[in-house]
């Protein structure tokens, strides 16, 4: 969340879930929110339906909250700095900005400024395919709101230009005064359900716990005294520069504790010949996952309900898991795979529970300084919580930015990387389906969410599928420069025409046998909501 | 204070919000009144009249759950004519279904029984009558059994209006009123996304969580809250656990944020992944090309091993870690730990772009 910290000094949602559901207006964009965070979903809907609130939706699928929207914005995908940007054209022209705010709080307005007045809503309907007064009419919306919340999701991330995407979220919110208010901010909603906890917690190349910098010669010196040890101090590499580091021989033995990149990252041949290089692949997961057929050496682990710890859900609340009943064989929690492993390696690792680890965890990461067990048996508590006697945090920036000031930036719209063209004419982009999760490994073995969705469906427009001559349930082919799938047709209105539409959950109809790898420069993630393919019956 | 209206409650001065109903304000004070279809957080209950009271200068008796107060209103809760006339409501409402407690899930853990026994009847004055409607069988994860249905309308207002899923409506009217989806669907082919707020919202066992069937009392059940380990909204939920397994996962409105007591399908039915066979239950290590059971021992010694031979030959930066996004902060905190104080490099992230 590269963009975020860059504009604000930090990258979480800036405000709580339970402000979605009272507040004047919400901005949902890149996030199918009924089905990838469905009690934050039911927030959108009852503040529309129960209390009033405008709903604006920018997203090129016709997605289930378009129908409790007050506007919905179709843009082509991938152009989403180009919308943005528009809005804000259609503000500043008309002085729907918060001036002092602007003013007061932030920096580097004038570029942004600069920057936006090319984009009249003209030019952006001839980027984006969104009616000029479509935008007019949103802009005015959004500005006009008290408080507005703008969400976003990785419809948003998952592009090349995903770190601009976010930057230009961030632009909007502050040029309307909505950051630093309750009810209002930027609120990147979070997949997984600690992907929070494992970046606050330093599960990072560039940051300790707390973003407490490895390049940062004083924050090293803290971490080299407390654990008695001398540490890199060069940022190391990410998930996908691993990939390539295997790829080319540079990297030797990767250890992977519950990750599944065998399912889960773009251009899986890559993926799976890189693993192969490995001469030592380590997995520790809860089932025989994909990457773990690969592996060396396979740990089992104990799922949630059987030990302690913590999560950090997307708006930074810190909530207990507690064991419920007995890990299966000898299986044993992640952490005490961790401790033993780096016992036998000579550090010894003596934490006698997940507890003791977070007692570390509070003297290491200011931010989670206060955030001990005996706090957490009742709402969980929400950081920056620093000491032992403050309540938590709901919203970030009032007064004062994590950074100080706002910053704007001023960006360009950029085409993705990879557009249909003859031989591959549509657009193939990824997500999720309600029914299951990320690479399928818990959800497909539930027999409830299987007997709702067994089988992985394409998403086509009735135009397009008219054109290809494919029927309703029909088995189709779908290639890309990298590679071809065969998934079962599914003829929606939600995908645009020209847009095909793939979840990532099967094994069978693995969709990142497709995906672009192409990365954003910043945010290192990779392209997986744009790829060009080609679409046959089988 | 002197918008505050005042009421009386039972003798007992009360002030009171305006715009409440009888029953809230009641509720907040400790005042019993019951109610089988009152549902917190949705609107106009007003179905199953049990919580009838008198009201000082009204001719008939009121239903307290959308009877808002009003400034010097006297209400009596406890007198003859109110007995009577909850007793008939709860005859009425057991005489007209399939009340079995022997053996519905529901069975100590019903606000219908709980009136009976409360009320102390032995039996209904009248014949007693079901319906006759089939159970519902159709989906492994919700039972509707629509013959002890109470017409309460709490699942219809909590898919309605808590959800918002607007899937549940009343069928028909009158004597043959039936609660479900549009056009008398079963909810397996019905718009229902199976967030089981209904089943959840439901006073006896005309909705119930089919795998949970015979698999434990209510009385059996050890409840642990815990935290959704799917998306990022980290709904707080009740493993519910019996024999060492869990049966089911319940929603808990007391538990407040950030999900209130509601869930999703996956929190609510996509848990039961904990007890498949397939999970890894020993350590496993690649021999001759295939993965073979090895002890805990022999695994971790031979990782610790080859991580350290690997690191002295080709350096520390030739080894790098993913942790994950599904696993505890205390979990990522010391995985991090290890690769950067142990193995001596700082690859190390998780696949949270992804
Ligand atoms: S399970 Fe959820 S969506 Fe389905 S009927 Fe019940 S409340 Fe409505
Ligand atoms: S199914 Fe249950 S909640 Fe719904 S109306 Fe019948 S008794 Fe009430
Ligand atoms: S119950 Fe659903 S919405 Fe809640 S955390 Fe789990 S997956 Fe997310």
């Amino acid at each position: 969340m590269a963009g975020l910290a860059a504009a604000f000094g930090s990258g979480a949602m800036t405000n709580s879930i339970d402000e979605i559901e009272h507040t004047d207006l919400i901005l949902a964009t890149g996030t199918n929110t009924t089905e990838n965070h469905p009690m934050i979903g039911a927030r959108v809907k009852r503040a529309v339906r129960k209390n009033g609130a405008k709903l604006i939706v920018i997203d090129p699928r016709k997605i289930d909250l378009v129908k409790y929207a007050t506007l919905w914005l179709r843009q082509k995908p991938g152009t989403d700095v180009a919308v943005l940007n528009g809005l804000m054209n259609v503000i500043i022209a008309e002085g729907l900005h918060k001036a002092d705010y602007v003013a007061d709080r932030t920096e580097n307005f004038e570029a942004l400024a600069q920057t936006v007045k090319k984009y009249t809503p003209e030019y952006v309907e001839e980027i984006s395919g969104v009616p000029a007064d479509d935008l007019r009419k949103a802009a005015r919306m959004y500005a006009g709101a008290k408080r507005a919340s703008l969400l976003y999701a990785m419809g948003i991330t998952q592009h090349i230009t995903g770190t601009d995407n976010v930057k230009s979220c961030a632009n909007l919110a502050m040029l309307t005064g909505n950051v630093g208010i309750e009810g209002g901010g930027v609120n990147p909603l979070r997949g997984q359900n600690n992907v929070q906890g494992a970046c606050d917690t330093g599960g990072l190349p560039n940051v300790f716990s707390g973003y407490q910098q490895v390049a940062n010669d004083e924050a090293r010196a803290k971490f080299e005294k407390a654990w008695n040890v001398k540490l890199p101090g060069k940022p190391g590499l990410t998930v996908v520069e691993m990939t390539n580091a295997a790829h080319r021989g540079d990297l030797k033995a990767l250890y992977i504790m519950g990750e599944n990149p065998m399912l889960s990252d773009p251009d899986l041949h890559h993926v799976e010949e890189s693993l192969k290089h490995l001469e030592l692949l380590i997995v520790q997961d809860i089932f025989l996952n994909e990457t773990a057929e690969l592996a060396h050496i396979v740990l089992p682990s104990a799922c949630f309900a059987e030990k302690d710890g913590t999560f950090t859900n997307s708006e930074r609340r810190v909530q207990r898991i507690r064991k419920a009943i007995e890990a299966p064989g000898c299986a044993k929690a992640d952490w005490e795979i961790v401790a033993a492993l780096s016992t036998k390696m000579g550090y010894p690792m003596t934490y006698g529970s997940a507890k003791d680890i977070m007692n570390e965890i509070n003297i290491m990461t200011p931010s989670y300084g206060g955030i001990v067990y005996d706090r957490l048996d009742g709402e969980g508590l929400c950081w920056p919580c620093p000491t032992k006697d403050h309540p938590g945090t709901a919203f970030l920036h009032k007064d004062r930015f994590t950074r100080g000031r706002g910053l704007f930036h001023a960006i360009e719209y950029q085409p993705p990387a990879e557009l249909p063209d003859t031989e591959y004419p549509y657009i193939l982009s990824t997500g999720r389906v309600l029914y299951h999760y990320h690479t399928g490994t818990m959800s497909r073995k539930s027999i409830g969410l299987n007997e709702r969705c067994p089988e992985s469906l394409v998403e086509i427009n009735p135009s397009d599928a008219q054109q290809l001559a494919i029927s309703e349930g029909q088995a189709v082919r779908i290639t890309s420069r990298r590679g071809t799938v065969s998934a079962t047709a599914k003829i929606v209105e939600t995908p645009p025409p020209g847009t095909v539409f793939m979840n990532f959950h099967f094994r069978e109809a693995a969709v990142n046998l497709l995906t672009n790898p192409a990365l954003d420069p910043i945010g290192k993630i990779p392209e997986l909501k744009v790829c060009a393919v080609k679409v046959e019956a089988a | 204070m002197s918008n505050v209206p005042t009421i009386t409650i039972d003798g007992k001065q009360i002030e009171a919000t305006p715009g409440k109903t009888i029953l809230e304000v009641a509720r907040e004070n400790g005042i019993y009144i019951p109610s089988l279809c009152f549902y917190e957080g949705t609107k106009n209950p007003g179905a199953c009249r049990v919580c009838a009271v008198e009201v000082d200068g009204a001719r008939s008796l009121v239903a307290a759950c959308v009877m808002p107060i009003s400034p010097g209103m006297v209400v009596k809760t406890d007198t003859e004519r109110v007995k009577q006339a909850r007793k008939l409501v709860v005859e009425l409402l057991w005489s007209s279904g399939d009340h079995n407690c022997l053996t519905c899930e529901r069975n100590g853990d019903c606000e219908l029984q709980d009136l009976v026994y409360r009320f102390g009847i032995e039996k209904p004055r009248f014949d007693i009558d079901p319906p006759g409607y089939g159970i519902e069988d159709t989906n492994t994860m919700i039972q509707r059994d629509l013959n002890k249905c109470i017409l309460c309308g709490r699942c219809i207002r909590a898919c309605n209006e808590i959800q918002i899923n607007e899937v549940l409506d009343f069928s028909l009217r009158g004597s043959h009123a039936k609660v479900g989806p549009a056009f008398d669907a079963d909810y397996i082919n019905s718009e229902c996304v199976f967030c089981g707020e209904c089943v959840n919202s439901c006073p006896v066992g005309a909705l119930t969580f089919k795998q949970a069937r015979f698999m434990g009392r209510p009385w059996e059940l050890k409840k642990v809250k815990t935290t959704c380990p799917y998306c990022g909204v980290g709904c707080q939920l009740d493993l519910n656990i019996h024999d060492g397994k869990i049966v089911k996962v319940t929603g808990n409105r007391e538990y407040g944020q950030p999900n209130l007591g509601s869930l999703c399908v996956k929190g609510r039915f996509g848990i039961d992944f904990v007890n498949h066979p397939s999970r890894l239950k020993t350590p496993l290590i690649r021999i001759d090309g295939e993965l073979r059971e090895a002890s805990w021992d022999e695994a971790i010694g031979y990782a610790a091993q080859k991580l350290g031979d690997i690191k002295k030959t080709h350096g520390a930066d030739s080894v790098a870690g993913l942790c994950s996004a599904r696993c505890t902060n205390e979990e990522n905190y010391i995985f991090q730990k290890f690769m950067r104080a142990v193995v001596g490099t700082n690859n190390v992230d998780h696949c949270a772009r992804l």
